[in-house]
């Protein structure tokens, strides 16, 4: 086992304004970690840092992965290294199929790590394998990326790209809401497919039902900026029942 | 034109910025500096022209004479005044004197440079560089002179006729007599004018009643020499049920001059005959700072005469420094179909102001125009573009869309439609778009693996897919690889 991603007392701003006020988390070699906490703590920032997003400044702390420093790596360098965000609002690219789309970025992450790209028809095998394991028509492979999915489509369409693009350290920011029972259900199993020793993940969620299917290591409230409480799963039952209210500093 | 990806790599590699810039170290022959009646004189003698194409040009050098201080102002473009005396009108290789009687006996060097840019010339390339289905016949020219046109035999058979058009002169002069300037008059505007005067070769395609070319015909347009303008001349005229579809590729070497394109192009379909003309323009486009580049002063124009007849314009523009050209539709035939599509990127200091005018005047006639203009850099674009319905166009139908993808802050897009109706049946739609690559469609891309500018091409790949994927295979997949190159600097 062993550490895989490190942060340490960071602190973010956001336009000079102080969203990440001293955050520190330690996620496991295939641990599994749910986020929860209310809106507004800072639960997607958390997740664009970690991505690379730019004009998120980071004013004190770290963050180590895989023992490198990953604040001095861009966004490609980062999604090279293994490190895959579902977007909590999945972005629109007009004109541009999702096929020509997750293909073009598997293969400038093989590129940018020195293996061997794949061909078209190595590309479709392998599409057409995890786009059947999502219950999703092969319809969309030639829709243009995200361009009129409904939410529980784009959720869908995220996880298909990760599942495609085999990360390390999975970051799933609320990729649960706006999925039906049965959606919700498809996409847990996904994610669950691709759990191994070698993926970590980072789980945003306000709700019970997604944990229940991915049964997380670990929960952490997250509460204006900083981590205010570590537990077992027990903790999102307590949640459940309570509030954030029920938590102390949560509120 | 199957430009092969280790081409394109090779090349890309040799020369990083414009990977065209290559010079080519051949004797050229030039007419003396500047212009007058006595080097219309000579080209029209180089040529071996019969009289009254040289008084045809003589006519239009006495036209553009008079029209010099009459030099087009009024595009969205802006450019020091072009000294017409400091320029030399014809360079011809050298090798060319005694004409050579086949590709064996073309200079090496100009084999060489082709291979570079990977024109198959030889025929044997050609054949080799087939895979499948696209047949291409290529007529290059170099400088001035059409140097040599491959796949000649073949079409003959089947009567067409595809050579440079100072041949076309002297074996076909009753269509050349019929045709050329039918569509573009020599005094049509200054830049046509010019051409008329001192147009020194360029290329003629004539298919038969009832043929299908069945291959696409290409010309590949190259400026070598310093100080030069190329002045070529394109004629195609479909005859009665015929069907072509027409490429043309341009580049030039880097250098620090600004030099001048003035082509005309003219197309005539007769009844229920289309022609299709794609065009890829990476002239080169200049510097940072804006020093050197193409100026690309174009006049082309179809004249859609048969009834059911269609004309279609493909362009993907990512060179020159400046950009003025209106590929144009004239509707004249009933139920006669025109269309331009078009994706044009400034970047740099690049100036475009391009667009089209289609001008309906039989019935039921049809237009489409869809165009994709894209700025970056200090580039600065405009889409002008005419629909005008005559007052005998009865249930004629346009429509219209233009969309502009702003990258960066320093650039413009410019939309100007012009429409002018004297037809109450008569239908015109028009739409407009202004967008912005936005932080977060970049930030999402580069998430996935992508690096900044690999992102950006991507995703204006996906704005001009549109009108990417009316082109012909083996152009759209190096328009896909051009509209990277041409935005390399342009985020960051
Ligand atoms: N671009 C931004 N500019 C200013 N404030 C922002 C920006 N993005 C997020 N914030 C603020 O940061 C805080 C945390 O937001 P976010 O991380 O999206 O919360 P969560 O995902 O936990 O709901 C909120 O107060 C939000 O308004
Ligand atoms: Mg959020």
């Amino acid at each position: 086992m062993g550490t895989a991603l490190q942060i340490k007392n960071l602190h973010v701003e956001v336009n000079n304004k102080l969203i990440l006020k001293g955050l520190s988390l330690n996620i496991e070699h295939g641990e599994m970690a749910a986020i929860m906490g209310p809106n507004g703590s800072g639960k997607s920032t958390l997740a664009s840092v970690l991505a690379g997003k730019e004009g998120y400044n980071v004013t004190k702390g770290y963050i180590k992965y895989l023992g490198n420093d990953l604040l001095k790596m861009p966004p490609e360098d980062r999604a090279a290294a293994g490190v895959f965000l579902a977007f909590q609002y999945p972005v629109e690219i007009p004109g541009v199929a999702t096929s020509t789309f997750v293909r073009t970025s598997l293969n400038a992450q093989k590129r940018n790590r020195g293996e061997a790209e794949l061909d078209a028809m190595q590309f479709l095998k392998l599409a057409r394998e995890k786009a059947k394991q999502l219950e999703m028509s092969e319809d969309f492979f030639q829709r243009a990326v995200n361009v009129g999915f409904s939410g529980g489509e784009k959720k869908r369409a995220e996880v298909f790209q990760m599942s495609m693009l085999e990360p390390t350290l999975a970051i799933l920011d609320e990729t649960d809401s706006g999925l039906d029972i049965d959606a919700l259900k498809i996409v847990a199993e996904g994610v669950n497919r691709l759990r191994d020793d070698k993926l970590s993940g980072i789980v945003i969620t306000h709700y019970q039902r997604l944990l229940d299917y991915l049964q997380p290591d670990t929960i952490h409230i997250l509460a204006e900026g900083k981590i205010v409480k570590t537990g077992d799963k027990s903790l999102a039952l307590l949640l459940e029942e309570k509030g954030y209210q029920g938590i102390d500093g949560a509120n | 034109m199957a430009v092969s990806s280790d081409t394109i790599s090779a090349v890309e590699k040799a020369t990083k910025k414009y990977k065209y810039g290559f010079i080519t170290d051949i004797e050229t022959e030039f007419a003396p500096k500047g212009l007058n009646e006595d080097i219309v004189k000579f080209i029209s003698k180089k040529n071996d022209e019969p009289s009254w194409l040289l008084e045809w040009r003589l006519k239009a050098y006495r036209q553009w004479l008079k029209m010099e201080k009459e030099e087009p102002k009024w595009a969205n473009i802006h450019f020091p005044e072009i000294d017409f005396q400091e320029a030399y009108y014809y360079a011809a290789p050298k090798s060319d004197e005694d004409k050579p009687k086949s590709l064996d006996e073309i200079d090496p060097e100009i084999l060489n440079t082709y291979n570079k840019l990977g024109i198959p010339i030889k025929e044997q390339e050609m054949l080799a560089g087939i895979v499948g289905s696209g047949n291409v016949a290529v007529d290059a020219v170099f400088d001035s002179v059409s140097v040599a046109t491959t796949f000649k035999s073949k079409l003959s058979e089947l009567g067409i006729i595809f050579c440079p058009i100072s041949e076309a002169v002297k074996k076909h002069p009753d269509l050349i007599k019929k045709y050329l300037g039918s569509v573009i008059p020599q005094t049509d505007n200054f830049y046509s004018a010019l051409n008329s005067a001192v147009y020194s070769d360029g290329s003629f395609v004539y298919i038969p009643e009832g043929v299908k070319c069945p291959m696409d015909l290409s010309t590949y347009f190259r400026i070598n020499a310093a100080e030069t303008g190329q002045f070529e001349r394109t004629l195609i005229v479909a005859d009665k049920g015929s069907y072509v579809s027409y490429l043309e590729g341009c580049t030039a070497p880097m250098r620090d001059e600004n030099q001048l394109h003035a082509a005309v192009v003219e197309l005539v379909a007769l009844e229920d005959a289309e022609i299709k003309y794609s065009t890829v323009q990476n002239w080169y486009p200049g510097d940072e700072n804006g020093k050197g580049g193409i100026y690309n002063f174009v006049t082309k124009r179809g004249a859609c005469r048969g009834n059911n007849s269609k004309i279609s314009w493909t362009q993907v523009e990512t060179g020159s420094a400046i950009t003025w050209k209106y590929p144009s539709v004239i509707l004249q035939g009933d139920n006669s179909i025109g269309e331009f599509y078009s994706v044009a990127i400034s970047n740099k200091k690049q100036q475009a102001d391009t667009g089209t005018k289609m001008v309906h005047i039989g019935k039921n006639t049809k237009s489409t125009i869809i165009s994709k203009g894209i700025s970056a850099g200090y580039g600065q674009q405009t889409y002008r573009g005419l629909v005008r319905m005559q007052a005998g166009a009865e249930n004629a139908t346009n429509f219209s869309q233009c969309d502009s993808l702003l990258i960066g802050k320093n650039c413009g897009g410019h939309t100007v439609p012009y429409i002018d109706s004297r037809n109450p049946t008569a239908e015109v739609a028009h739409e407009a778009t202004t967008s912005k690559i936005s932080d977060e469609q970049l930030f999402y891309v580069q998430q996935r693996g992508l690096d900044p500018e690999e992102a950006v091409a991507l995703i204006v790949n996906g704005f001009a897919k549109e009108v990417l994927k009316k082109l012909p295979m083996e152009f759209a997949v190096e328009a896909q690889k051009l509209l990277g190159v041409s935005l390399e600097g342009s985020v960051g």
